[in-house]
């Protein structure tokens, strides 16, 4: 391999000079201060979308088992509108298509815009795994909820939705983590993430590998650390008496 | 406020715009695939072999494709490609062999997953008839993982399709480029964007459907 450089980092982003201690002050940055700034983007986005998608994935999952055809219809057109689209093609499309045909949503940030496609997005796919744990409980949990009294929404309330929760975790941790590969894709309509970061400073510096091995290890970091969270959770909720459930 | 107008698109604007680009999409998901399932079985083969020094590589290649965003994988080969080779190469061709290389730790999942349904008599029954390593995998292992799992290959390969248009990064000349290209030059972005996006969702769509048929009738009568 030809010779290192990682002094690339502690370089200013405007002089090129290399800055003692790496970091710059204030309206001076360094490379350094860039990726930092960049990973923070990288995770906001990452996080909010999560938070879409959990909210609008659960509603949809829940409302394609619920007993009524038309509400079942609902939870399927959205789940296969969006997911048979392309990511890219659907930033692109929150982006430079909703503003355009509603004009209320002009000023909202691209930042905005961004989570709520990568939100969006990955709600069809958590509407299929809320969708499959609520299907694989037994069909008595929901009957025994009704035959007690309880309406519906307080079956799923109290009986379904504990338990079918704690059984997408698994799947959920590994959506999770594609959404933080997926935020990659924010790069395209100039948020100031990770992969922006990869491509403007690769070009800047000449220093490619440097830049990019950096930036692969923070998304690897990312995903790592969301996957070891989720886990913790997995075995918090575990539900004493399931198969792979605590004591 | 809506006033959309997709007659710019017209016949011959479509064919000089996004047939270029539709084709490369449509080429490189072939290729990809062909090349990805291939590529994927050997990988899977060697995971699954009792000698670490096969398996061990394999798990690390798939598990670390996996775990990188693919647009990083798309930037990794094309600044790393030209080093290797010693000349620059040309964004589609560069592409071409990302996704090979990258798909083929999916489908290397997908695969392993499909060896690993079958019972373990079938291989203890070929190797009982005298059959080599090669004559059991290619003639009694492998037919039937395919089987079982040609609907996930082929699910794959529509999010495959649908992962080509992240040849953006790179510039590469594919259908959501064609789109874009003509909404630049017609000062129409939002309709080719809607239009891609139309476009994207038929081909997809109705595939799933298809291969959400072909499980139905495939499915084996145990």
């Amino acid at each position: 391999m030809s010779n290192w450089d990682w002094q690339v980092f502690c370089k200013d982003t405007i002089d090129g000079e290399i800055v003692a201690r790496c970091f710059g002050g204030p309206g001076d940055l360094t490379y350094l201060d860039w990726l930092l700034s960049a990973w923070g983007w990288t995770l906001s986005v990452s996080l909010l979308a999560l938070l879409v998608a959990l909210a609008f994935g659960s509603i949809m999952g829940i409302l394609r088992t619920a007993p009524n055809r038309g509400l079942v219809l609902l939870g399927n057109a959205w789940t296969e509108l969006f997911r048979n689209i392309p990511l890219l093609v659907q930033i692109f499309l929150w982006y430079h298509v909703v503003p355009a045909l509603i004009p209320p949503l002009r000023g909202v940030p691209s930042f905005i815009l961004v989570v709520l496609g990568l939100g969006l997005f990955t709600s069809a796919r958590i509407s299929e795994q809320v969708k499959a744990g609520i299907q694989s409980l037994p069909r008595g949990q929901r009957m025994a909820g009704l035959a007690l009294g309880f309406t519906l929404p307080q079956t799923y309330r109290h009986v379904i939705l504990p338990m079918a929760f704690r059984i997408v975790i698994p799947p959920l941790t590994s959506e999770s983590m594609n959404i933080v590969k997926n935020s990659a894709v924010a790069f395209a309509v100039s948020i100031s993430e990770l992969t922006l970061f990869a491509l403007q400073a690769q070009e800047e510096t000449a220093r490619g590998i440097e830049i990019y091995l950096a930036v692969t290890g923070l998304y690897f970091l990312s995903a790592f650390a969301l996957n070891r969270v989720l886990h913790f959770v997995e075995q918090r909720v575990r539900v004493p008496g399931m198969i792979g459930g605590g004591h | 406020m809506l006033n959309l107008d997709f007659a710019f698109l017209t016949p011959q604007v479509v064919s000089s715009y996004v047939l270029k680009g539709f084709a490369f999409s449509l080429q490189l998901t072939l290729v990809a695939m062909l090349g990805g399932i291939a590529l994927g079985t050997v990988l899977a083969l060697m995971r699954l072999s009792s000698r670490p020094w096969l398996a061990l590589p394999a798990a690390a290649y798939a598990n670390t494709m996996r775990s990188i965003p693919l647009v990083m994988v798309i930037l990794w080969f094309f600044l790393l490609i030209p080093l290797a080779i010693g000349r620059p190469l040309g964004a589609e061709m560069s592409a071409v062999i990302t996704f090979t290389l990258f798909e083929a730790a999916y489908y290397s999942e997908i695969m392993r997953a499909g060896i690993q349904s079958i019972p373990r008599g079938q291989v203890a029954a070929g190797y009982a008839l005298g059959m080599t390593y090669g004559q059991t995998m290619g003639l009694v292992v492998l037919p039937q993982a395919f089987r079982n799992m040609l609907p996930v290959l082929l699910t794959q390969t529509i999010i495959l399709f649908q992962d080509t248009s992240l040849v953006y990064a790179i510039g590469a000349y594919d259908l959501l480029k064609g789109f874009e290209v003509a909404g630049k030059n017609f000062n129409r972005p939002v309709e080719t964007y809607l239009v891609a996006a139309v476009l994207y969702f038929a081909i997809s769509f109705s595939l799933s459907m298809l291969v959400r048929k072909l499980q139905q009738r495939i499915a084996i009568v145990r």
